[in-house]
């Protein structure tokens, strides 16, 4: 039972951690390049190290926490660091694939109820 | 079940680092470089994570939460120096 279950964990884990460097190197624009590898493979490392503490808590002497340590660590960081990258990569004004939002129309849509509108002034 | 598991996991996450080598090779932009250093990392802690299983040892995770301090740190850092031109002001 616990082999199938170990079996299990450390196949999502390694298929996720595959499906994340996946996106990251086949994806168009650096936004979603940016998406793939900071979620699919901090789930993937994070499923590969749950496996690794059941697997020691149950073999040798006692509850093994070195893992939950790292996972903690890697989940904390993870958000932290793409943070960073997307606002560096916004900084350098890097081309992005999705288009730009439309002020103007949404404005000139919402502009009768708020705001003194140029049009409808007297 | 456990033994042919181990080995396909081994090829998965050693493709995914080959991926990550080749982004950050042919990577167009320096945050694309620097995004695949820092998945280099956590695929590297996958890997030791692997080892430490397909080897019942338990010395592999002292190195895997150094990797991952310092990965973060570095990630950072360069992060820091894109975005000011500087890392400690």
């Amino acid at each position: 039972m616990l082999e199938y279950l170990l079996s299990f964990l450390i196949l999502t884990g390694a298929v996720f951690t595959f499906i994340g460097s996946l996106g990251l190197a086949r994806l168009k624009d650096f936004y979603t390049r940016l998406h793939g590898p900071t979620k699919a493979t901090t789930l993937g490392v994070g499923s590969l190290l749950i496996a690794s503490a059941l697997l020691f808590s149950t073999r040798g002497d006692g509850v093994s926490l070195h893992e939950v340590l790292v996972t903690l660590f890697l989940f904390i960081t993870a958000p932290v660091s793409a943070h960073l990258l997307a606002k560096a990569a916004l900084h350098l004004e890097l081309p992005s694939l999705a288009p730009a939002p439309q002020e103007e129309t949404h404005d000139r849509q919402a502009g009768n109820s708020r705001g003194p509108g140029p049009h409808k002034g007297a | 079940m456990l033994s042919w598991v181990i080995p396909v996991a081994f090829a998965l996450v050693t493709a995914a680092v080959a991926m990550n080598f080749w982004r950050l090779i042919r990577g167009p932009s320096l945050p694309d470089r620097i995004l695949a250093l820092d998945t280099l990392y956590v695929n590297t802690i996958a890997l030791l994570v692997l080892l430490g299983i397909h080897l019942a040892s338990a010395l592999y995770f002292e190195a895997a939460l150094l990797i991952a301090l310092m990965g973060f740190v570095g990630t950072v850092a360069l992060c820091k120096y894109l975005l000011r031109g500087d890392i400690i002001e």
